[in-house]
């Protein structure tokens, strides 16, 4: 009979050597995509990636109106998903104790979150590409608003529960109506996790194709009109990494390493921001 | 129990019959009880005998929670604050609050003050710099913060904090306070603090406490109430309830053979 000590020492041991083990593998993969897409896409990372547009076969030429109209479809349809996030997730939190709004809310909103993109886009298609006749900058910001939406609603609900419910009874007991205690005590207490929420809706929507292949399409040229096809990078990635051209398949992996890079780099931004607010509450 | 209410000669709140529900449950049962004008009025009694609760109806904080209510009456100067025209938040303008926990909000020393006193008075930058002042100074925490007023309120010590958040409370100038078990969470030096405040207070506002430490009851009320299962079991003097109890339960509990 091993006495009770040692016994621990095995059980812990063996845990321990089990979640390390799972952890490696997890981070193998992950090195392993990284260091793939490093290999590949510093390589072809040149200035003209930044200066020139998506050339025809054959010719050189860069990333920059792929670049811009991903940008600005991710800046248009995170302003647009945004506030309705936050006040639904708000409602959902703070008012909706009573009835069943909240739990049907809740509950499609779960669903929504699930949802798969290409669905959220073949959507957007059918209710405005199909109406207007053309795909366009707008309809691409749409679909990824719509995206945005759910993620945005889940974070703010379970931020504003976090805050502890004496906070409320506090500001209430000085005599603040409700929307006071919600506006200036409850949301500026969960403002760092809500901005995370919205950092980590950014970085979903920023490597989404499905939903733009539908709606935003591609353009060739530069193109800031929303109105018109819009020129994104993961549409632009899907087309050149499975055309046979060479200098496409560089660009591709150019403009994979670029997302890549950025959705790591919000990520890291999302999980340092909500450490700060973790350690001052 | 009629005769409670008499023991106390100068009444600020009346209570009369009241009960109170959590859903079906019954955690208050036909209170009858007064509180004395500007003395200090301690709750004791074991965990889950009411005493909370009790607290929690003088400014309805119940009603923040669907499935609570109150019958009853709670009369302050001649009103009664369970009526259900009664205007919840000049209520609460009247009744300020000091919870278990400090609750600091995610402001600013200056701003926390603040906060309530802009939900009534309009008052001039230099009116509300003084009143800041004015509320620091009465929860002694003026000196410790008066260079960093634009610090958040977060940053302070527990016993600050809680310092701060009877400031804030006082700021408004309520007629009453109710202090629900506020040093439980606070270091002894804290506490002494706190309790030597309480005792400055009741000059001005009529003062209502939970405690779940005798001692500290014994040390800072006039008068003590000693609750056991959402009863009120005794209410006195605190000198007379401490030495010579006219309950037996109420002897068995300070005495400390139960709870």
């Amino acid at each position: 009979m091993v006495n009770l000590y040692t016994r621990r020492r095995i059980i812990n041991a063996a845990g321990l050597s089990v979640s390390v083990l799972a952890m490696l593998f997890g981070l193998f993969w992950l090195c392993w995509i990284l260091f793939t897409l490093l290999a590949h896409g510093l390589f072809s990372l040149t200035p003209a990636v930044f200066s020139q547009m998506t050339p025809p076969p054959g010719n050189s030429g860069g990333l920059l109106n792929a670049i811009a109209g991903s940008l600005i479809m991710t800046v248009v349809g995170t302003l647009i998903g945004t506030p309705i996030g936050i006040l639904a997730g708000t409602y959902l939190a703070e008012f909706g104790h009573r009835g069943w709004l909240a739990p049907v809310t809740r509950f499609i909103n779960d669903v929504l979150l699930s949802a798969p993109s290409i669905v959220i886009g073949l959507f957007v298609y059918e209710v405005y590409v199909v109406k207007v006749r053309h795909f366009s900058g707008w309809a691409g910001a749409f679909a990824l608003a719509i995206l945005v939406i759910p993620v945005v609603i889940r974070t703010t609900e379970n931020m504003l529960r976090l805050v502890p419910s004496t906070l409320r009874e506090a500001a209430a007991a000085l005599g603040a109506p409700q929307w006071k205690v919600v506006n200036f005590i409850t949301l500026r207490a969960a403002r760092a996790g809500i901005v995370t929420g919205v950092l980590l809706a950014v970085a979903r929507i920023s490597g989404e194709t499905a939903p733009l292949l539908f709606t935003a399409l591609n353009n060739q040229f530069w193109s800031d009109n929303m109105d018109q096809p819009m020129a994104n990078l993961p549409v632009v990635i899907f087309q050149f990494a499975m055309s046979p051209y060479d200098d496409w398949q560089k660009l591709a992996w150019a403009g994979a390493l670029l997302i890549t890079a950025s959705v790591l780099t919000l990520n890291i931004v999302a999980r340092v921001l909500f450490r700060q607010s973790a350690t001052t509450h | 129990m009629k005769m409670d209410i008499e023991i106390v000669a100068n009444p600020k709140i009346i209570i009369k019959d009241l009960n109170f529900y959590y859903g079906n449950y019954r955690a208050l049962k036909d209170i009858n009880l007064s509180i004395a004008e500007k003395r200090v009025t301690a709750f004791i009694g074991p965990s889950g005998c009411g005493k909370s609760t009790l607290l929690r109806t003088f400014n309805r904080m119940y009603q923040l929670y669907p499935k609570q209510k109150a019958t009853g009456e709670i009369m302050l100067d001649g009103a009664n604050i369970l009526d259900p025209k009664q205007d919840l938040n000049m209520l609460r303008a009247k009744i300020g609050m000091v919870f278990q926990k400090p609750t600091p909000f995610p402001m600013s020393i200056y701003d926390n003050i603040s906060f309530g006193v802009k939900l009534y008075e309009n008052l001039s930058r230099h009116d509300m710099e003084a009143r800041v002042e004015w509320a620091l100074r009465k929860a002694a925490l003026w000196n410790e913060v008066k260079d960093i007023l634009k610090q958040s309120g977060t940053s302070l010590s527990g016993g600050q904090q809680q310092r701060l958040c009877i400031a804030r409370a006082i700021a408004v100038k309520p007629q009453v306070l109710l202090l629900d078990e506020p040093t439980s969470a606070l270091d002894p030096i804290s506490t002494a603090h706190i309790e030597k405040l309480v005792d400055e207070l009741k000059e001005e506002f009529t003062i209502v406490i939970v405690t779940h430490n005798m001692q500290q009851a014994a040390r800072i009320s006039d008068y003590t109430a000693y609750m056991y299962l959402g009863d009120l079991i005794e209410l006195g003097e605190t000198s007379s309830v401490f030495t010579n109890p006219k309950r037996k339960e109420t002897e068995d509990y300070i005495t400390g053979r139960f709870g």
